[in-house]
């Protein structure tokens, strides 16, 4: 089964969500007010190549729908004391759909839909996590997960980041998968393993599970746990993606993301 | 420069920034003397450009300052990594740094590129987050032009940071999406699309195409006054509401297009 809604389901007390391929489920920690989303695979979804769990047209648009409806409720809200509830991205997507009706269709505006939801919820005072439970592959995770303020992901060989499937990163460079894998030694950021991705900065914390994919009632703990945790963090202190170049490993691994923003702020105005 | 008149594509990445900008406004910051290039590039036997490919130029249009970030399609093909996607998200930065503070400097996004650098993969993909969140952010305080009218087109996910864009702005060559041709070939087979089929390639992902439906503002012809023109209206006339945020149109629009009842691509 899909990890996002397995996850989902588990956190949720046994909501589905809904149904379709954006799921979305409420739920009620403490005092904390949170809506999950995920992405699943659907055979039968009308776009054939975002039937098994890819991002497609209709998703972008329609993990934005969900955000903004919890945005513009919460915004009502707000003129009575509520605080904007947590918004989490339960992250397993293989990717955005490859497909010609896709493009004709705007996948890319779609996709910015998303990213443009999470981003305008954090803004809005929304504490945003992606908690990353499977894939998170390219510019499916630029739409569902990257624009969170905190990045959290299992600890679990099942993770996978990166932009491009192996196979295909060999026939578009005109290397063997061999020489592709190998340069995981040498380039850390062509790895695919969440430690590698951790070591990007990128992430704030890791969980450690028993069993990513049905995860047992003490994982589910602790996964709420560490997400409660996160969110005290953010209404404590918002942050955004840029501001993953603070921890301490992206001192090291995107030094150069650092001193190119050290050399323009110091060049931004002209010498008088 | 006497850019006057010219083909904006076949302008490099340097002189569209000229093109641009006021008369003698151009300052580039990160210049290719200082070197500020790609390190993980050598290590997998390719050589480094001394501005990894993208052009920093602060200026003025109209009289109030701006910065251009032109991306040279010609090297790697515009593709994103470590430092000239930290040349953008950093910049993009520092002028909402400066709008919050009440001073606006116009930004102004170049864009010819097929989207990360698989050679730089994570490090491109989280530039690439950066510069999402500044250009959400930047755009409630200065319009965002995205300019893309080069022959690499806008892809990946630089086609989302141009959905995020105030203003889109193309022109006969550009060519705007998510997946490009071949990657689409690649991965879902030449049944659903041909790569080499121009002209299908260019009427449904084209800027023309992309006007009538939307999906960029502003379609002009390939010439450097003609582009400069509508990116200083943009500017003057700002966009009232976002197309990342017309929810409810697009969905009508995706809900009402025929797919072929097999899945089929044709």
């Amino acid at each position: 089964m899909n990890r996002g809604l397995a996850w989902l389901r588990a956190l949720a007390d046994g909501s589905e969500g809904g149904n379709g391929t954006v799921r979305a489920a409420d739920v009620s920690w403490d005092d904390e007010r949170a809506r999950l989303v995920c992405v699943v695979p659907d055979a039968q979804a009308r776009f054939p190549r975002a039937r098994a769990g890819q991002v497609g047209v209709e998703e972008g648009w329609k993990i934005a729908a969900a955000i903004r409806a919890a945005v513009d409720a919460d915004a009502i809200d707000a003129t009575r004391g509520v605080q904007p509830r947590a918004i989490i991205a339960l992250v397993d997507v293989p990717g955005q759909a490859f497909g010609y009706h896709e493009e004709a269709l705007g996948l890319h505006e779609s996709l910015a839909a998303a990213a443009d939801a999470y981003a305008s919820a954090r803004l809005a005072g929304h504490p945003v996590v992606a908690l990353i439970v499977g894939k998170a592959i390219s510019g499916a995770f630029l739409a569902h997960g990257l624009q969170a303020g905190a990045l959290i992901a299992l600890d679990d060989a099942g993770i996978e980041v990166h932009v491009m499937s192996q196979a295909s990163v060999a026939r578009v460079t005109r290397r063997s998968e061999e020489e592709v894998a190998a340069l995981a030694n040498v380039v850390p950021a062509t790895a695919r393993d969440v430690h590698a991705f951790a070591q990007l900065g990128a992430l704030a914390r890791l969980l450690g599970v028993e069993n990513a994919d049905v995860p047992t009632a003490d994982d589910v703990r602790k996964a709420r746990s560490l997400l409660l945790q996160t969110l005290r963090d953010l209404r404590a202190c918002e942050r955004g993606p840029a501001d993953r170049l603070g921890n301490e490993a992206a001192g090291r691994t995107r030094a150069m993301s650092i001193r190119v923003r050290q050399l323009l702020e110091a060049q931004w105005d002209a010498p008088a | 420069m006497s850019d006057a008149g010219a083909s904006f594509s076949e302008l490099d990445a340097r002189e569209r920034a000229h093109a641009l900008l006021d008369a003698r406004s151009f300052r580039e910051l990160l210049d290719p003397f200082e070197r500020v290039e790609s390190p993980h590039l050598p290590p997998q036997g390719i050589v480094p450009q001394s501005d990894d490919g993208v052009v920093v130029a602060r200026g003025r249009i109209d009289g109030v300052e701006a910065v251009v970030l032109s991306i040279e399609g010609n090297y790697q093909g515009g593709s994103i990594g470590e430092v000239n996607g930290a040349k953008i998200a950093g910049t993009l930065e520092l002028a909402l740094r400066d709008a919050k503070r009440g001073r606006i400097v116009r930004p102004v996004l170049v864009l010819d590129t097929g989207g990360i650098r698989l050679q730089e993969a994570n490090l491109g993909i989280l530039a690439i987050s950066d510069m999402h969140a500044a250009i959400v952010s930047l755009r409630e305080c200065v319009p965002v032009v995205g300019i893309v009218a080069g022959r690499i087109g806008c892809f990946g996910g630089m086609g989302i940071a141009a959905g995020l864009c105030s203003t889109l702005i193309g022109t006969e060559i550009g060519r705007l999406g998510l997946n490009g041709p071949e990657v689409i070939e690649q991965e879902a087979g030449s049944a659903e699309l041909d790569a080499r089929d121009r002209p299908r390639i260019w009427s449904t992902i084209g800027c023309r195409r992309r006007r009538e439906q939307g999906l960029i503002e502003v379609f002009v012809e390939d010439d450097a006054i003609a582009i400069s023109a509508a990116m200083r209206a943009a500017f003057r006339e700002p966009a009232k509401t976002f197309r990342s945020r017309d929810i409810d149109a697009s969905r009508a629009r995706i809900a009402a297009y025929a797919l072929p009842p097999t899945g089929a691509a044709r």
